[in-house]
């Protein structure tokens, strides 16, 4: 039997799917903006959140997050009205940490988003280097993010700011010198991303055609490793593997409640979500389509595309996957418990000794060498 | 009881391709053994594999009634013969079977490789010769060439060769009454002796279990009669006699001196009949025995081994199944490190070898991984034993080894000339001894003796791919001889692989060292630690190469909808996981333990 456990913390993931212009990198659910009436969307994210209301019971809502798409395209009026939906039905934590993502181009909105409710704003600033903005398909320029950086500083208490490196031919010399701009920006989160070439997306495609090559492992994991380095010098250690603060207080609380293997629900045209129901964990799936989840909402209450109740050993392999991502790491008997047996010794001695892992009690972490081999230490462990 | 100068038993000798099967069915339908709409597909050629490689790994027989021109009834018996040097004896029994051949050389292409091993092995049963060019209807056919090719190669005369296309039928009724003028009767056979019948081959039947074809020599073979196999010393209460119709059995009383037939008897399975053992009366049993009986004697070696290991028991079963089928397919069990339980499989050559594994794949639906195969080496020890090497990881301690010796063939090779060059130097290559080369127009014959162990393993392909396909090869294990060889192991991350140790010529060891290294460089997934891979010979390093340690396995982007992504990875990663092997800390794909094999041209 699953319970939902509280201290693993509950968030409301809600997705809008559309944007002003699709980068080419970007292999989420997305669609063209447009000049569209947003408000069928929204009354069925609302109906899709009534019945949740009704499977979840009542709960506090640790965190918010709209995510996208691009969510800022959503008028803050909208905004308030979603979280006042959210917070009339369950209620919401006193440190509720509600994040919108938002890019450098929307910057008017800014004001009206804090004023909506809004507590952290993610900007995808991407770069500071115009040509690698280009390359990146942004609609921004160096000086309106620096700009729009500004802006949000003022209007939301907390501020975390995406980039992005290894992109093709970028060297060790660049990128140092960009992340050392990065630093001076003073923002209270960063998230510093590979780029990861996803199949279905321009890039995918691109770089099928052989039309250029992506940084092959042995840069990418030199560019991680000069990225660690300076960051911690700077003082904003890694709490994840991309993700870095400038103090705790700072941490995405909503991306640590996937970490933490917490429930969240997922709402919205192709969302997933974990909910923990009646001593099972599902896995949720919206439908992709906004049309189509519109409908399916109209015709069940529901937004879905499939459930799905997770084995124990499901849910049990995913702390470890999710988990392992966190450097505080994860609990030994979390996982030991759930299964009913121990982690594999040999294995687990053998990262120890190849100084890939730590254990620390009844804590697992990554070392830094580790973390750039995560998924390979977390896919033997469970394995 | 049919006059034995009405008897004709006759085999047909050709190349793959030049027609064989074609004739076959032809033969069978003017006879009226078959009508038309019966004829959909070769009626010959049972299984999958022998229809799709266009070869005949069963002996196969069927009767025939033909009105010839002179008006008198002939029993016609076709003798299809296993159409590969894998199975020498076999092609000799059911030669022996018969007085005659018909040699069909394809009009077009000539004289091949194979057509030669196996018309000299006609000639050696004192068969009669009928040339036969078929394909003479394709606008490249050149008759007179081939014919004179085949008087010049050969050496029997071409003149009357009989010119026909099975494709279009026609000149078949000129093969027909050619089979009666030209082709002898049975010499002799007494039916007031003791029964005497030559074992020809068997197969096994789902529902009448095994199923003997017979020739008689001497002497009445009836139903219920007590007969004495007398090689294996068994004997048997005869169920059924008769002869063998196109797609069916044709019970029948007797069989009589000169005629070929059927016999069951509840024999549970074919390695209870021993190919080319004398029949007789278990009360009046014949005086002596025919001669040229051989017990079977597997060539070539190879461990199988089920990729789950789970699938163990399904593997025996299946193996078990094709052995009451196949008696000179062997297996016995066996323990490799690196890939767990399995079985040491003897085969005829590598075409057997290579039929047993598919059809184990295909028909029982078994995944399995094949170590490379092996010859059999002779060991003489120095304490005067002599010990025969099934398996290069079961040699014994050098020092107490005198000698080995390796298997040698002679083989014939038939290319184009421009071709030659390539295949010189492949022969060279494998330690090859060049023995004869001669020139039929623009094709060269050279015969080569090679040594087995340089030819099991991707002899054939390299051959191919030099001669783009137009190369025949074939080949006659000739005796072992003494040589350099020694053992070398293969380490991975410094731990012996079992599976992957060889003999090697000491000459070839340092080239193949390397080669091997660097394949599994290739093959093996980077590991989080480096891994050396090295060749050694005893406790010397002849080659080395290194893996290096993998930097980066990481997802950089880890949200809450990449957790399903992430754990469907996982999944992959379990399937994935179960092609390969642990060794040590290094897990090695299956694929990698025959592909390190494969040598390139420089090998």
């Amino acid at each position: 039997m699953l319970e939902f456990e509280p201290h693993r913390g509950f968030g409301v993931y809600i997705h809008w799917p559309y944007c002003a212009k699709i980068c080419p990198y970007c292999d989420f659910n997305v669609y063209a903006a447009k000049q569209r009436d947003v408000a069928p969307l929204l009354s069925a994210i609302e109906k899709d959140l009534t019945t949740w209301r009704e499977k979840t019971g009542p709960r506090q809502v640790d965190t918010i997050f709209l995510g996208g798409g691009t969510p800022s395209l959503i008028p803050p009026k909208e905004v308030k009205y979603l979280i006042d939906v959210i917070a009339s039905m369950w209620g919401l934590a006193p440190d509720v940490e509600i994040s919108l993502e938002a890019n450098p181009d929307d910057r008017s909105a800014f004001v009206g988003l804090a004023k909506a409710g809004i507590n952290r704003l993610s900007l995808g600033v991407q770069s500071l280097n115009n040509d690698a903005l280009k390359f990146l398909g942004r609609n921004h320029n160096a000086e309106e993010a620096l700009r729009a950086i500004e802006e949000a500083r003022s209007a939301f208490p907390s501020l975390s700011l995406d980039f992005i490196y290894a992109l093709p031919r970028q060297n060790l010399i660049e990128w140092k010198q960009e992340l050392s701009g990065i630093i001076d920006l003073k923002a209270d989160h960063l998230s510093l991303y590979e780029l990861t070439i996803e199949q279905r997306t321009a890039f995918g495609k691109a770089v099928g055609r052989g039309e250029w090559q992506p940084a092959d492992d042995d840069t990418a994991a030199d560019l991680y490793e000069i990225t660690q380095e300076m960051m911690c010098e700077a003082g904003y250690p890694a709490y994840e593997i991309s993700n870095h603060a400038i103090s705790s207080q700072h941490h995405a609380q909503h991306n640590l409640v996937y970490w933490n293997s917490g429930d969240w629900l997922g709402i919205g045209p192709g969302a997933h979500g974990r909910v923990t129901i009646d001593g099972n964990r599902y896995e949720t799936v919206a439908e992709r389509r906004p049309e189509k989840y519109i409908s399916v909402v109209e015709d069940t209450a529901l937004g879905l595309a499939s459930q799905n109740i997770l084995t124990i050993e499901d849910v049990a392999n995913e702390r470890v996957m999710m988990g392992l991502r966190k450097t505080s790491g994860i609990s030994k008997s979390d996982f030991e418990v759930l299964v009913g047996r121990k982690f594999n010794q040999e294995t687990l001695s053998e990262f120890i000794d190849d100084g890939l892992l730590e254990e620390t009690d009844n804590n697992l972490q990554l070392t830094p060498a580790g973390r750039l081999l995560a998924d390979y230490v977390s896919s033997r462990l469970v394995l | 009881m049919i006059s034995r100068d009405k008897i004709r038993n006759f085999s047909i000798v050709a190349h793959i391709d030049h027609g064989k099967s074609t004739l076959a069915d032809r033969l069978i339908q003017v006879t009226g053994g078959l009508t038309e709409r019966e004829m959909s597909a070769q009626v010959l050629d049972n299984m999958d594999i022998e229809r799709e490689r266009g070869i005949t790994i069963k002996a196969q027989t069927v009767r025939l009634d033909y009105t010839a021109e002179d008006g008198e009834t002939y029993i016609l018996n076709l003798m299809d013969t296993p159409g590969h040097v894998d199975f020498t004896y076999e092609v000799s029994r059911c030669l022996n079977a018969c007085e005659g051949s018909l040699l069909v050389v394809d009009a077009s292409q000539g004289v091949e490789a194979q057509t030669l091993a196996n018309v000299y092995q006609a000639i050696d049963a004192d068969h009669e010769i009928v040339p036969v060019l078929n394909k003479i209807d394709l606008p490249a056919a050149e008759p007179d060439r081939v014919k004179e090719q085949i008087e010049d190669v050969i050496g029997i005369d071409a003149s009357d060769a009989v010119e026909m296309s099975a494709k279009t039928g026609m000149g078949v009724p000129d093969v027909l009454e050619a089979i009666v003028q030209r082709l002898p009767p049975p010499s002799e056979g007494d039916a007031d002796k003791p029964l005497k019948a030559s074992l020809v081959d068997a197969y096994y039947d789902p529902y009448m279990g095994v199923v003997v074809i017979v020739r008689i020599m001497d002497g009445v073979m009836k139903k219920k009669q007590k007969v004495k196999m007398i090689e294996t010393d068994a004997t048997y209460e005869l169920d059924r006699v008769g002869y063998f119709r196109a797609g069916r059995l044709e019970d029948a009383d007797a069989l009589y001196p000169g005629e070929v037939g059927f016999l069951t008897a509840s024999i549970k399975e074919v390695a209870d009949c021993a190919v080319g053992d004398t029949i007789t009366d278990d009360k009046k049993p014949c005086e002596g025995v025919l001669p040229g009986f051989k017990e079977v004697q597997p060539v070539v070696f190879c461990g199988l081994f089920p990729v789950d290991a789970a699938a163990f028991d399904d593997l025996r079963n299946a193996m078990g199944k094709l052995r009451l089928n196949d008696a000179s397919f062997s297996f016995e069990m066996e323990s490799s490190a690196a890939l767990g339980f399995g079985f040491r499989c003897g085969f005829l050559g590598l075409l057997h070898l290579e039929i047993i594994q598919e059809r184990l794949s295909r028909e029982f639906d078994l995944d399995l991984i094949a170590t490379a195969p092996s010859v059999v080496y002779e060991m003489e020890m120095r304490d005067g034993s002599m010990l025969e090497l099934h398996n290069p990881a079961d040699m014994p301690d050098v020092m107490q080894i005198m000698e080995i010796r390796e298997p040698w063939i002679s083989s014939t090779i038939m290319t184009p000339d421009e071709y030659l060059g390539g295949i010189l130097k492949l022969c060279q290559e494998r330690r090859g001894l060049q023995t004869d080369l001669s020139y039929v127009g623009t094709r060269a014959m050279v015969k080569y003796e090679l040594p087995l162990n340089e030819v099991v393993f991707d002899f054939y392909d390299r051959l191919k791919s030099i001669s783009k396909g137009y190369a025949s090869f074939d080949y006659t294990v000739k005796e072992h001889r003494a040589e350099d060889l020694v053992k070398m192991s293969i380490l991975v991350n410094e731990e012996p692989v079992d599976a992957l140790s060889m003999l090697v010529h000491r000459s070839r060891a340092e080239g193949r060292g390397r080669a091997m290294c660097e394949r599994l460089k290739d093959l093996i997934p980077r590991h989080q630690f480096k891994i050396p891979i090295q060749a050694a010979i005893g406790g010397k390093v002849i080659a080395r190469e290194t893996i290096a340690a993998m930097r980066k396995d990481v997802t950089a982007k880890c949200y809450g909808g990449d957790a399903s992504r992430k754990r469907k990875l996982l999944d992959k990663q379990k399937a994935g996981k179960k092609r390969m092997r642990q060794f040590g800390k290094v897990e090695i794909p299956q694929e990698a333990f025959v592909a390190a094999l494969k040598m390139d041209g420089d090998g």
